[in-house]
């Protein structure tokens, strides 16, 4: 072994707290967030009232509850296009056992966890197997699930909703853990939002401290070097499937329980949004880099713009077009802060 | 790396899917009304081609009718439906080339499908129009129209509402470029005599549809009436009042079991009803005796379907209907 050399090693150099924060990938998504609140409170006194920011947050944790499981499956170097729509498949499988078959709601529960279980393991095995893109595998996944949400739920109940979970014993105990609300400054908070919070950090915490964090990084990061240095590569792209049908096992459950209801169409189109957010919080397209607290932060900026539009009074028919903006604006600016850190890391 | 599956896992699943598998108090769904009527021997077959979104209530309801219809005749009766008017027209020709007795169409944008009802007319196949395209129904060779004013229907919850004393409404529309709810909130507005803003939300994400008209609620507390286009909807604008700590005013059109619940709880005003089953059965029922007995009725003058207005006093009755899927 030579000596070290005298010069000072660049890898181990000292770096200044802003540049450390700038590197972060969810620094950039941290600002956008704080432009936007501003940006919006100055519009309007309910947005940044506790019920405005009751109303906001309740739309942000929906997407954001998602968008946890889905930006650490991008890191992982995959897309779950059919991610939106297992939401319905999820809620509508307990509806529709309880409210028709007359399962136990809490073995409902239990027997549709297993079903999107199982779709997620099937999602991740076809990718892995094949090695096809997963934007081909769950774009089939996803058309597949539509045609049968929409056709086991016409089947079972003859119209396109499963709905009076709300008349079906043990309702209430569900309804408390997953659709109730806290009152924080007078004004109803969903609980979600306390799940989104643990959930993000329960994300945070798994891809940073645990091994299983640094195998997502390194599957997404270069999967060949990774199988090479004994990474379970498979597995884990596997686990992660399952953890995003996981996901919307949980965010379908508590869609049916908190309105008692839920329709065949449910959560078609929100797979973009929760890549959208993700992407906004700081993940490559490319896999191997983002973080899960971005994604949240990403769900937020969308929540409050969402709201923010009709707290603004602007015509709503120009929605969809302040949204994209609004997200283009987001990514431009996560760009350009990222390059200025990596060239200043120089 | 394959692990076994724990046998305490099974151990506690098994016993707890099997003990609580058959309570019947939890199948609050299962159906107990089935549309009777028996079966005619008509044997023809009906193409029904519609606009209607897979997933909407309301078109599930006008082909549950058509297929009620096919059994009360003793017809074959295939449905199909795209949103999109270039796939409806490709539809209708599929259609026209399996040489049906009869076709059932509905035209949300009539002049997409001009050529294509026209190709079936010339090929000696009657038609009906159904729900849209009233007004072009005649002049592209149709025996007749079977739908629902969309402006009368926004009148009449126009006038309802300006009886109740309400002058600022939001009128929520769920799909972006749909005509006909356009002038449905335009009928309103007609009648209204007051202001009727438009609130834009997506069908398929309804728990941001609810923040939506929340936030909407909030930011302006002189609102005191909801309009909503779709029951789907509507049982989220419901929420959204509630939440808002508002008094606002509901009533909506076209209806479900939730929303007929709704309005015998007190909680929405009214649902306007254009009867969507009839459109379907009636249709098919038509072309069944012109096809055999050249009758059109009213001499094909357009059947109206609709508007009626389920309110407190008859929503009990439509509710239990309404869970079988042709209310």
């Amino acid at each position: 072994m030579t000596a070290t050399a005298a010069r000072a090693d660049e890898r181990i150099a000292d770096v200044g707290v802003l540049r450390r924060l700038l590197v972060k990938p969810e620094f950039g998504a941290l600002i956008g967030a704080v432009v936007i609140f501003v940006f919006f409170s100055i519009q309007s006194d309910v947005f940044r009232s506790p019920a405005g920011v009751a109303n906001w947050l309740d739309g942000a944790s929906t997407v954001g509850l998602m968008a946890v499981p889905v930006a650490m499956l991008m890191i992982g170097g995959h897309f779950d296009l059919s991610a939106g729509v297992q939401i319905g498949t999820a809620g509508l499988a307990t509806g529709i056992m309880t409210t028709y078959w007359g399962l136990n709601v809490y073995a409902s529960l239990v027997a549709s966890l297993l079903l999107m279980l199982a779709i997620g393991f099937v999602n991740g095995y076809l990718v892995t197997r094949t090695g096809l893109p997963s934007f081909i595998i769950t774009l089939g996944m996803f058309l597949g699930l539509q045609g049968i949400n929409l056709g086991v739920t016409k089947q079972v109940t003859n119209t396109v909703q499963v709905s009076n979970l709300d008349l079906v014993p043990g309702y209430h105990l569900l309804k408390n853990i997953l659709g109730s609300t806290v009152s924080v400054a007078g004004k109803p908070f969903q609980i979600a939002i306390l799940w989104w919070v643990l959930f993000t950090a329960l994300g945070s915490w798994a891809l940073l401290k645990t091994r299983f964090g640094n195998w997502i990084f390194a599957t997404g990061g270069d999967p060949n070097a990774s199988k090479n240095v004994g990474v379970p590569t498979n597995r884990t792209t596997i686990a992660l499937f399952m953890l995003t049908s996981a996901m919307a096992w949980f965010v379908g459950n508590t869609q049916i329980v908190r309105f008692g209801t839920i329709q065949a169409q449910v959560g078609i189109g929100q797979e973009l949004i929760f890549i959208v957010a993700a992407v906004i919080g700081g993940c490559l397209l490319t896999g191997g880099y983002g973080s899960a607290i971005g994604a949240s932060v990403g769900a937020l900026i969308f929540g409050m713009t969402q709201q923010g539009i009709v707290y603004a009074n602007w015509n709503s028919d120009w929605f969809k077009l302040f949204v994209g903006a609004m997200l283009l604006l987001a990514v431009l600016a996560n760009q350009f802060v990222r390059r200025f850190a990596e060239q200043s890391r120089r | 790396m394959i692990r076994r599956t724990p046998r305490w896992l099974a151990a506690v699943l098994v016993p707890l899917l099997l003990v609580t598998a058959c309570s019947s108090a939890n199948s609050v769904n299962r159906p107990h009304n089935k549309a009777g009527g028996g079966s005619g021997g008509y044997k023809y077959k009906i193409a029904v081609v519609t606009h209607g979104g897979t997933g909407d209530s309301f078109w599930s309801i006008v082909k549950a009718g058509t297929q009620q219809a096919g059994k009360d005749m003793g017809d074959s009766v295939t449905y199909q439906s795209d949103g999109d008017p270039t796939k409806q027209s490709g539809l209708i020709d599929a259609a026209v080339n399996q040489k049906p007795d009869g076709l059932v169409v509905s035209m949300a944008n009539p002049e997409a499908l001009k050529a294509a009802v026209k190709r079936a007319v010339d090929a000696g196949i009657p038609v009906i129009t159904i729900n849209a395209g009233e007004a072009q129904s005649k002049s592209y060779g149709a025996l007749t129209h079977i739908g629902s004013d969309e402006t009368v229907a926004g009148q009449a919850v126009g006038t309802e509402l300006k009886n109740q004393g309400v002058k600022n409404v939001i009128c929520v529309v769920q799909e972006a470029g749909n005509v006909s709810l356009e002038q449905r909130c335009a009928g309103v507005k007609d009648k209204l005599g007051g202001t009727v803003t438009n609130l834009q939300v997506d069908n398929n994400n309804l728990p941001a549809a609810q923040s939506l008209i929340l936030a909407k609620l909030q930011q302006d507390k002189s609102i005191d009436g909801v309009v909503t286009l779709g029951a789907q909807v509507a049982t989220k604008a419901e929420a959204a009042i509630a939440g808002a700590g508002s008094s606002a005013k509901l009533a909506t059109f076209d209806l479900n079991a939730d929303v007929a619940k709704a309005v015998v709880d007190g909680k929405m005003l009214f649902a306007v009803d254009q009867q969507p089953f009839l459109q379907g059965y009636l249709a098919v029922v038509m072309l069944t005796q012109y096809k055999a007995n050249l009758n059109v009725l009213g001499g094909g003058q357009p059947v109206l379907t609709g508007p009626t207005l389920i309110t407190k006093d008859n929503a009990a009755a439509v509710l239990k209907l309404s869970a079988g899927g042709t209310r």
